[in-house]
């Protein structure tokens, strides 16, 4: 993999966002690279700080956050630029498909008008034109009878279908990078397969980046090339994802392994991690697992570095050769 | 659509008939004898029986709801007792009054309302937010007769702007009839765009946190567009409902106003006839105000339509 195929490289990247009144942390010392063609799952419970990373890419924060770290996108430093550049960058060069696909479209403007106003925007169509690269981008998606979908209102669509919209409207004008905070969460377990099947094939043929926001590591086993399992704000493990369902190294990842119901298993067996997730504004000074890991130790007080694919003074597994 | 519509036209019928019959039966049962009335203190009882003979005031109640009706319907309302010529002649220059002041005031009350909503909305909980919710509390907070007495203080006989009371029709000059009406209108509108301020605001927060903003502003698209083609147009749907509620309450403000300003309108018309007993103007009158109020239901109805295709179908 050469350095100049690195389409995104997240560095240091810290969120923190003022919650009852104080500036309080939500995402540290977050990094990532994702190169053209590449997936990489960002993994973890509730509240982990997944939606916020993503945020933070494209630029999109909640009002007052505070933001550190530096962003590149295709060598564009993204940190450094006016607030209507950094604007520009969303739909032109990063995709985004949000996981309520129910609500993510508007529902009064025409989805013929939603889908065009980017291509308008960004690559200056005109309606005629515009439109008919919308119906194409339908017909890449698998909606047949483009016209009258883009005649209709979000409504008449099931959510699998809008999900294709959606997705259509991500890939619309041409980006490098399509960001998916769980893309599949709502829809039935047959469409999700669907779904999933559609952005692997949209990767493949269009050479995209992808970050895939799940909490579910089984999923996107087949369909990442990496994972990256968050907890309470921080990286913990950053590896393969059949490695890490396998040979977790990180505790937390092993406990996650642990409670996923396995079909057909032998027994019902799931061993749910004891204990919760900290609130963000209280995390551990420490290693944030340490007060529900069953390993933890004295230097477990001191915060771990990340050193080879996980932050923990005592992974479990080596990783393989 | 057309069906629809149709609905909305059968739906109208019992918000103009309801009234009139209120006040058909109100100016029988209440005490007081008109023909007694018109032909004054020197009238012997039987030339007040004849007149009652004439007015139809001796027959049945029932007989005369019929005759009534009939006339209703066929827009026949009968002569005023009092200007001896026919109501339908009488009405329209005074309807028209009313219309303009209310008319006006809408105007009033919709843009202030909307931009002073929208304005606060997007530069939430800041000074500007602030001054302007704070703004809203207190228009709200002020009787209407009392802001209207305020402002003719202020602007009529303080610094003279406009005339204290008064009517100029458009026909006799378009800029000092606009004087006339301006100040009532004003005194109306600015108090009810203290609502709509309010619910332009909360309606516009509400819109700007869905999932379908978040999708447009991750298109990449200007935050201008965003807020104007994303978030105003879902905005504006409870809005416009408002805003029919308001145009409701700015009709009736407007005959009430009337008085205070001396305007030659439906309200002063109305006020004046029941003083005078004259019953087919104070129907006549209520008639126009009722069916003023139906058409402008109406209308939002259709405007709230256009604006959300969901309403056409369910
Ligand atoms: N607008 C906000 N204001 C304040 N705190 C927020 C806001 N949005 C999220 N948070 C907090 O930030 C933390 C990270 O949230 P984030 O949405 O990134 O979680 P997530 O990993 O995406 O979870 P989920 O799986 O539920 O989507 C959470 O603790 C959340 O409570
Ligand atoms: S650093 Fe210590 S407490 Fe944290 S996960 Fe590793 S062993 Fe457990
Ligand atoms: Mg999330």
């Amino acid at each position: 993999m050469n350095a100049l195929a690195t389409i995104l490289e997240v560095r240091g990247l810290s969120v923190s966002l003022p919650i009852g009144g104080k500036l309080t942390p939500v995402v540290t010392d977050m990094n990532l690279s994702i190169a053209r063609g590449e997936a990489v799952a960002l993994v973890g419970e509730s509240g982990c700080g997944k939606s916020m990373t993503a945020r933070a890419i494209i630029g999109l924060p909640p009002p007052g956050a505070e933001i550190a770290g530096s962003i590149v996108l295709k060598g564009q430093e993204l940190t450094q630029l006016t607030p209507s550049e950094r604007r520009r960058i969303g739909g032109r060069e990063i995709g985004f498909i949000f996981q309520e696909p129910m609500t993510s479209l508007h529902p009064t403007l025409s989805i013929g008008a939603q889908m065009t106003d980017g291509l308008r925007y960004h690559l200056g169509l005109s309606r005629t034109a515009a439109l008919e690269r919308a119906r194409e981008l339908l017909d890449r998606v698998g909606i047949p009878r483009g016209r009258d979908i883009l005649a209709g209102h979000a409504h008449q669509l099931s959510g699998g279908m809008r999900q294709r919209v959606v997705i259509a409207m991500a890939i619309a004008c041409g980006p490098s990078l399509v960001i998916a905070d769980e893309p599949t969460t709502a829809l039935d377990v047959t469409i999700q397969a669907q779904v999933l099947d559609l952005l692997a094939r949209m990767r493949e043929e269009l050479g995209l980046a992808m970050l895939y926001i799940t909490h579910d590591l089984e999923v996107v086993a087949d369909f990442c090339d990496r994972a990256i399992v968050m907890y309470a704000g921080d990286r913990v493990e950053d590896g393969q994802p059949e490695q890490c369902l396998t040979r977790p190294r990180h505790p937390y990842t092993s406990g996650l392994v642990a409670a996923i119901p396995r079909m057909g298993g032998t027994s019902a067996r799931l061993s749910p991690i004891p204990g919760q997730v900290p609130p963000v504004g209280a995390w551990p000074a420490g290693c944030r697992f340490a007060p529900r890991c069953a390993i933890a130790d004295e230097i477990c007080a001191t915060r771990p570095v990340f050193d080879a694919g996980v932050r923990c003074w005592r992974p479990l597994a080596s990783p393989a050769p | 659509m057309i069906r629809y519509i149709g609905r909305r036209l059968l739906l109208i019928l019992p918000t103009i008939f309801v009234p009139l019959i209120l006040v058909f039966l109100m100016l029988r049962l209440a005490p007081g004898d008109p023909a007694a009335q018109i032909l004054g203190d020197q009238a012997t009882p039987d030339q007040v029986a004849a007149l009652r003979h004439d007015m139809g005031l001796d027959q049945p109640l029932v007989v005369q709801f019929v005759f009534w009706l009939k006339g209703v319907l066929t827009l026949h309302l009968g002569a005023s007792f009092f200007f001896r010529q026919p109501v339908i002649d009488i009405l329209p220059s005074y309807a028209f009054v009313t219309i303009q002041v209310a008319l006006l005031a809408l105007f009033i009350a919709l843009v202030v309302g909307a931009c002073a909503g929208v304005a606060a909305a997007l530069k939430r909980d800041t000074p500007i937010d602030r001054g302007l919710v704070a703004l809203a509390v207190l228009g709200l907070s002020l009787p209407e007769f009392w802001f209207a007495l305020l402002l003719i203080f202020l602007f009529a006989v303080t610094w003279r702007i406009f005339p204290v009371a008064g009517y100029v029709a458009p026909s006799e000059g378009l800029v000092a009839s606009f004087m006339t009406i301006a100040l009532p209108a004003i005194a109306l509108g600015l108090r009810q765009s203290a609502l709509m301020t309010r619910m332009m605001r909360s309606s516009m927060l509400d819109v700007m946190s869905e999932p379908y903003i978040a999708t447009a502003r991750a298109q990449g698209l200007p935050e201008r567009r965003v807020v104007l083609r994303y978030a105003l147009r879902v905005a504006a749907a409870p809005f416009v409902t408002v805003a029919g509620l308001s145009a409701s309450h700015l009709l009736s403000g407007a005959v009430a106003i009337e008085l205070i300003f001396s305007l030659p309108g439906l309200g002063k018309l109305l006020i004046d006839a029941v003083g005078r007993r004259d019953y087919p103007v104070v129907e006549g009158a209520v008639l126009a105000i009722a069916i003023m109020l139906a058409i402008l239901n109406l209308a939002i109805d259709l405007l709230y339509a256009l604006l959300d295709p969901r309403v056409r179908l369910s």
